[in-house]
């Protein structure tokens, strides 16, 4: 059971999440514009990279807010955390 | 036969305990294991093995041991235990097991739970390596859990003779589970195994708190618990197991490890046999031999595969009478049951045991599940720490190293290390004891197996897996261990390959011809030992599995019969049947009063959620497919939500109680969903808007009050209120007095007649259930459940999101195109619905299915096809039937369907498969009853 670093509440086991997706998947702002292709791009892919992701975490069973965490893919650790809005910070990976 | 001996052991002689095996009766002592007592009578033989029914018995003393499966009848019956494990209580029942057990057939009278502990330290396992590491932590003020398995300390130590600084070793042990116990922020748990080592120091261990006290273990004790421990630092002291030599027939019972029978002398004061010949390819076998010949059993021969035998030991064992030869093996054993004679160098020596001991195997589970990675000892023939891991630090014999005085010095540095890490400063060193050790463990010769009939040498005792089986896999071309082990099944029993794992291992690299260093070890996986599914439920089960949620007219519904139904975590009233009445009568009743006179039920489990702010219209607007921006306060509109992709996601009404609230309603099952889905698009989309989202589900009594005479018994209840349609128009609310307590009462309605939803707050849903239902006497009314709310809405076509739905329909597939805005310039989903695959015009869609024989009752779920005959498979299905019943209203059955271009087959016949039939169907609008809205205003 890993310990998730929530920005607002501390250190809480992960059972107290739910995970969002990838992060910085902005709702477009006009979708009528979009063709197709552009539209499924933003409805249904997204990145599935080996090594540091940023993501959308929801501290749900917790203060209920969502925030972003770079997660390591490939071991699960957590390299930082922070709020929505605020700029993914630099990781090394 | 008596194989106890006169003196020695932990057991308490002076307790004579009473139990049976396989229906005889035999004693044993306080202190006994159920193997050690059985062995004390000589008994050996424990069960048969899954695939072939060979006799098997016992191998090991402990939790390593692959074979003696017993079944365990009294006080609880209770499966696939070992004997080496099971400690002895009075009245004990067992059997031995051929390879299975057998579940009990009753419920489990015993209370599991578990307990969350945080400490700076964990150790596990109290070996000397594990007492001397706690030991140190303790000291320096940091709070240490120390858990072992055993009902002792001492690890090792328990099953040998040796004295530690000139005392015998258990009182060595004694003194510091002693110093342990009295520090303050210690926790020593005996008979608790870590069964599982997770991420950031989360360790899962099961204590075994009851289980040896059989029929005197008190109720109100949990008979198991486990611990959910939260470390900063970890030292794994798990030691080491003993491995077997793989050669033909090396199965019988009587062939056990060296180490076992030491520790079934020292520990039990049981000698494992009369005549017990030793098959070793290291030193510490020699000890066994010594310590057996000393105690009494003739030993006449040790086998040592080396070349050459070690000239001290040998010595020692000549002044004995031990014949020692070096450079032989044992190549096979005879014997009916158990074992009678081996052979060795083509003849064949007698004997009733028969000890082998290939060496040493580190116990490296624990660190494996860690993540650590492991590296192959090629002087050890074994898997060991290949690395440091940050906070999980490796001592004893866990890490292959198999001296006493090297193994208490790596725990104490471990439990220093440990705890300056966790931000303590080590204080003092705990002293280290001196062995007086004749043997030691390593030196010895890598030997998987001797040559010979490859069908009878078994490599995983319990899976009845052999040399043969793993040859064949390399044979087909397998590779990787993982790919072998599932190929074979080695290593998947109750004992995970705890003495077959490295076995296997070294058998594939020989004969793939490759070094296990260049094999990749397969992956330890929790649990190291098995864990009940009862201890793993804990307290979560019957009862308070899940939590149940009740309205506040609960206790009405239970004191007049009514039936539930389980919506999520809610109990609904599914019906009330009246004397002599079924689901089908009852639910045709309760229909016919809600179309004819009046009915009620109780909705409150309707999900609620306040939506307030300066934009919370505008924020509404993007949930919804329809504009809710432009409702007027005062009024009501039903709205469609989606997803992204354009499916729908749920429905309800949306009411606006203020210029900036309003009072969203979810379907009962959807209510937290769509809460979250609000705050994921508010927090991470639209921080900027200033909307607050609230649920308010349980704050509020919701009671539709449905029928032609709802109107009357309405205007009976509530005095202030102008119920005429002109005054109270449909989807519009009000604020009044119902009963006398201050209501919202809506003009809604989920059945096509004239109703009306009365919201009170919860504190007075059941006075005012009970008024409404003493005004509404004189009409016949009439409370109705679940089931008839949903014949009286399918009969309107509404669909329930969830049962016509599922993440495949969108508004337009449901015909609700006209909820669906065109005047908005974007909302979720919109840009959906312009896909290619949303115009296509063979999408399913929701239509009526009317069976022709009209008394024909279609399953839900069935599949609907367009030939009078069953095809050739694949047959093309159609769509299916998601809601079906008989209808009062109608005089006949009815459904509704997801149909391919359903839509446009409007008075098609089509035919759904039910048993053999095929059952015509007519195709329909999905509004069947009351198409033109006529009943809405009574």
């Amino acid at each position: 059971m890993q310990l998730i670093p929530c920005p607002w509440c501390g250190p809480r086991e992960e059972a107290e999440f739910h995970y969002g997706g990838q992060a910085h998947v902005a709702y477009p702002s006009d979708p009528s514009a979009l063709s197709d292709e552009e539209w499924a791009q933003y409805v249904f892919f997204r990145d599935n990279p080996s090594g540091p992701f940023a993501e959308r975490w929801s501290h749900s069973a917790g203060c209920r807010r969502w925030f972003n965490a770079v997660r390591d893919t490939r071991t699960h650790d957590l390299l930082a955390v922070y709020r929505v809005g605020e700029p993914m910070p630099e990781v090394a990976s | 036969m008596n194989f106890r001996t006169p003196t020695g052991g932990t057991i308490d002689r002076n307790t004579l305990l009473h139990f049976t095996f396989n229906g005889e009766g035999f004693t044993g002592h306080s202190g006994d294991t159920l193997a050690s007592a059985l062995l004390a009578h000589g008994v050996h033989e424990i069960g048969s093995s899954v695939k072939f029914g060979r006799p098997r018995g016992i191998v090991a003393a402990g939790s390593e041991d692959p074979t003696s499966l017993v079944q365990i009848e009294t006080p609880f019956p209770e499966p696939m235990l070992l004997a080496t494990t099971v400690e002895l209580y009075e009245g004990l029942e067992a059997r031995g097991l051929a390879g299975q057990g057998r579940l009990a057939s009753i419920s489990d009278p015993a209370r599991y739970d578990a307990k969350h502990e945080h400490c700076d330290v964990l150790v596990v396992g109290a070996g000397p390596a594990g007492l001397v590491a706690a030991l140190t932590a303790a000291r320096s003020g940091a709070r240490v859990v120390l858990v072992d398995e055993q009902n002792q300390a001492g690890g090792a130590l328990l099953g040998v003779d040796e004295y530690l600084d000139d005392r015998p070793s258990a009182s060595w042990v004694a003194d510091i589970v002693a110093e342990l116990k009295s520090t303050p922020g210690v926790l020593v748990l005996e008979r608790t195994t870590a069964f599982g080592m997770y991420q950031d120091g989360f360790v899962l261990a099961l204590q075994k708190r009851t289980d040896h006290l059989g029929f005197a273990a008190p109720a109100s004790v949990a008979r198991q618990r486990v611990w959910r421990i939260r470390t900063k630092q970890t030292v794994l002291t798990t030691g080491a197991h003993e491995r077997p030599v793989v050669f033909p027939d090396n199965d019988r019972p009587g062939i056990m490890l060296a180490s076992a029978a030491r520790t079934f002398l020292h520990r039990y004061g049981v000698l494992v046999g009369s005549r017990a010949v030793v098959f070793t390819t290291n030193d510490s076998a020699y000890c066994a031999a010594i310590n057996l010949a000393e105690s009494g059993v003739d030993v006449p021969l040790i086998v040592d595969a080396r070349p050459e035998a070690p000239a001290r030991l040998a010595t020692e064992c000549a002044a004995r009478g031990i014949e020692v030869r070096a450079g032989q093996v044992v190549t096979g054993t005879e014997g009916e049951g158990r074992v009678t004679g081996v052979h060795v160098a083509g003849a064949t020596v007698a004997c009733d045991t028969l000890l082998v001991s290939g060496g040493w195997n580190p116990v490296v589970s624990l660190f494996s599940q860690a993540r650590g990675k492991l590296r192959y000892d090629a002087e050890l023939g074994a898997f060991v720490p290949g690395e440091e891991l940050g906070s999980v630090r490796v001592a004893g014999s866990a890490t292959g190293e198999l001296d006493l005085a090297s193994c208490v010095r790596q725990g104490r540095e471990a439990g220093s290390a440990a705890v300056v890490a966790a931000g303590f400063s080590s204080r003092g060193q705990v002293p280290l004891p001196v062995s007086d050790s004749r043997c030691t463990s390593r030196s010895g010769l890598v030997l998987w197996r001797v040559p010979g009939d490859e069908d009878t040498s078994f490599v995983d005792l319990q899976r009845d897996a052999t040399v043969s089986d793993v040859l064949r896999a390399t044979g087909a071309g397998l590779r990787s261990l993982e790919h072998i082990k599932r190929y074979t099944t080695i290593g998947t029993a109750h004992d995970q390959g705890k003495t077959s794992g490295m076995i296997a291992a070294g058998i594939v690299a020989e004969a793939l011809g490759v070094e296990p260093a260049d094999q990749r070890p397969t992956t330890f996986r929790p649990p190291y030992t098995s864990v009940s599914f009862a201890a793993l439920a804990g307290r979560d089960r019957g009862a308070l599995h899940d939590p149940v949620r009740v309205t506040a007219i609960h206790p009405w519904h239970v004191a007049h019969g009514a039936l539930f139904e389980n919506v999520g975590q809610w109990k609904r009233p599914w019906y009330y049947p009246q004397p002599g009445e079924d689901l089908h009568t009852a639910v045709l009743r309760e229909c016919r009063a809600a179309r004819s006179g009046v009915a009620m039920m109780d909705g409150s489990t309707l999900g609620k959620i306040d939506v307030q702010g300066s934009d919370a219209g505008k924020f509404l607007d993007m949930l919804y497919t329809n504009m809710m921006s432009t409702l007027k306060v005062g009024r009501i509109r039903y709205g469609v939500m989606c997803g992204v992709d354009g499916m729908v996601i749920d429905d309800g009404t949306v009411i606006r109680v203020g210029e900036e609230r309003y009072l969203v309603t979810t379907t009962t099952g959807n209510a937290a969903k769509i809460l979250d889905w609000m705050e994921e698009w508010l927090q991470t989309e639209w921080p900027h808007l200033d909307v607050h989202c609230t649920s308010v589900t349980d704050h509020w009594a919701t009671i539709p009050l449905v029928g032609p005479k709802s109107r009357d018994v309405l205007a009976a209840v509530a005095p202030d209120l102008d119920v005429s349609n002109e005054a109270f128009e449909f989807m519009t609310w009000r604020d009044t007095q119902v009963a006398g307590v201050p209501a919202r009462v809506c003009r809604i309605s989920f059945s096509g007649e004239l109703a009306y939803e009365i919201n009170v707050t919860a504190w007075h849903g059941l006075a005012v259930w009970e008024t409404l239902m003493a005004a509404g006497a004189p009409f016949g009314i009439t409370p109705y459940g679940t089931e008839t709310m949903h014949v009286l809405r399918a009969e309107k076509g509404y669909p329930i999101i969830g049962q016509e739905t599922d993440a495949t329909v969108t508004p337009h597939d449901l015909g609700m195109s006209w909820a669906v805005s065109k005047k908005k310039p974007d909302f979720i989903g919109k840009r959906s619905f312009a896909r290619a695959e949303n115009q296509r015009a063979d999408r399913k869609q929701l239509v009526g299915l009317l069976p022709v024989d009209p008394s024909v009752l279609l399953p839900e779920g069935a599949q609907i096809i367009s030939s009078d005959h069953l095809p050739e498979p694949p047959v093309r299905m159609l769509g299916h039937v998601t809601s079906s019943y008989p209808s009062a209203a109608l005089g006949r059955t009815f459904a509704l369907a997801l149909v391919r271009s359903g839509h446009s087959r409007i008075g098609e016949t089509l035919y759904v498969p039910v048993s053999d039939a095929l059952v015509p169907v007519t195709v329909t609008d999905s509004v069947l009853y009351d198409k033109e809205g006529t009943r809405r205003d009574g």
